[in-house]
């Protein structure tokens, strides 16, 4: 079910959202995951930019970044 | 690690805007702008609500073009840099609302969160209780956004979505340069000017509109947010935004210090009043108002200039809200608070907290 905002497992899917949902929501997941990495997908520079941060904060590590047709996946691996 | 490098989204980069913001918002000061109103949205705003005649209020009244500056650097830089992205539809309405009550509580404070640094740089000791309630209402804020607060998806639009906000922008430039002041007259063509008061000090017009681009530009890049520099700090502990935050108060002090225009005190200070529980009360107020909102005013002008619909939606919510504001008695004056400013303070409080609780999505995965 999904209201609001969607989440698949291992996959955070920002799109769509004001600060600071996405990075809400990615160091929610990453502090919930057993998996070694994650995808964040998020549809704006900012975004982008702030996850990227927040991942590295956390101790992860931002794998790399696909640019796509309006959006990003942001891969993050824990170090 | 990012795809194009951005200088100014980076640890230093935005230590480097918020000087720059700082010492521009400082010199626009000495070059005419009110005492510790180099730059305030929340005042700038209101003096455009008052030159196009939504308010009468007649010493808060003026086409600030710094406003149309930051909107369109901040359009300028989003098409060079590909981040033109015209969205919206993430409950505009409530964004009006908030925008409203925003510009309401802050001017019950008499500033925005922008002008409480710049009101602390210049030695206004009432700002620090602003500054206290803005913190206490962005705090607020994050417990929402804790619980699931969410206005929901903002979705890709049409350009012409995205273009709106820049083109009314230019309108009131074009308004601006086909009424120009008539010195001590208070009207030119359609235009209100204010003849005496803040709304009559301003740095000349290309002065302003020129800063107001660099700004627009540097905080477009930056990702500068007042608000957001309190939210993160509280809510991930992230020093990111905060640092310039510091820095724009760093960049403002020093200026003012060398210019001659830090006077520490409380009383007597510029368009300042020293009733301190209602400065913390209202900064509270429109502090909460920017975080369920997503920005600080600044922010959400640059956003709007990036093709942000709901953004600007809020921009216009800020400029109807100091309609009410000053038509209503509930704008403060160095005097005190207006008449009517208390009860603006309580219902302002109530609608933020009525959206917040409103807009809850409980259900995660």
């Amino acid at each position: 079910m999904t209201v609001g905002y969607m989440e698949m497992k291992d996959t955070v899917d920002a799109r769509g959202l004001s600060c600071p949902q996405p990075v809400l929501l990615t160091i929610s997941k990453l502090k919930k995951t057993n998996s070694k990495e994650i995808e964040v997908i998020v549809d704006n520079d900012v975004s982008k930019e702030n996850v990227c941060r927040a991942a590295t904060s956390q101790g992860w590590m931002v794998d790399n970044v696909l640019e796509e047709t309006d959006q990003y996946k942001i891969h993050i691996r824990k170090v | 690690m990012l795809k194009r490098d951005n200088f100014l989204a980076s640890s230093r980069g935005i230590v480097i805007a918020g000087i720059a913001i700082g010492i521009l918002a400082a010199l626009l000061q000495k070059w005419g702008n009110p005492g510790n109103m180099g730059i305030c949205v929340a005042c700038f705003e209101r003096d455009i609500s008052g030159a196009i005649g939504m308010h009468r209020a007649d010493v808060v009244q003026y086409l600030r073009p710094e406003i149309i500056g930051f909107g369109l650097g901040a359009f300028i830089s989003a098409l060079l840099f590909r981040e033109f992205k015209p969205r919206g539809g993430s409950t505009p309405l409530a964004r009006f609302i908030l925008g409203m009550i925003a510009m309401i509580g802050a001017l019950v404070f008499l500033g925005c969160p922008w002008r409480a640094i710049l009101r602390l740089a210049g030695g206004d000791g009432n700002a620090l209780f602003g500054v206290a309630g803005l913190a206490v209402g962005v705090g607020i804020g994050t417990l929402f956004f804790r619980s699931g607060y969410t206005l929901g998806r903002s979705e890709k639009q049409r350009i012409g979505a995205g273009i709106i906000i820049p083109i009314v922008l230019l309108g009131f430039l074009a308004l601006r340069l086909v009424f120009p002041q008539v010195e001590g007259n208070p009207k030119s063509g359609i235009l209100f000017y204010s003849v005496k008061g803040p709304g009559s000090q301003h740095a000349a017009l290309l002065i302003s509109l020129v800063i107001g681009a660099v700004v627009g530009i540097l905080a477009q890049r930056s990702r500068f947010c007042t608000m957001g520099a309190l939210r993160d700090l509280i809510l991930f502990r992230h020093l990111h935004l905060f640092s310039g935050f510091v820095a724009l108060l760093l960049g403002a002090f020093v200026v003012n210090l060398i210019v001659g225009q830090f006077h520490p005190g409380f009383v007597g200070q510029p368009v300042a009043h020293t009733q301190s529980f209602w400065n913390f009360s209202g900064m509270l107020v429109a502090g909460l108002a920017f975080a369920l909102a997503g920005g600080c005013p600044g922010r959400q002008i640059f956003m709007s200039g990036e093709g942000d619909g709901d953004a600007g939606v809020f921009v216009l919510g800020m400029i109807a809200g100091a309609a009410v504001s000053h038509n209503f008695g509930l704008a403060s004056s160095p005097a005190g608070i207006g008449p009517y400013g208390a009860y603006a303070v309580a219902f302002g409080l109530f609608g933020c907290l009525l959206i917040g609780f409103t807009h809850m999505d409980r259900i995660k995965s």
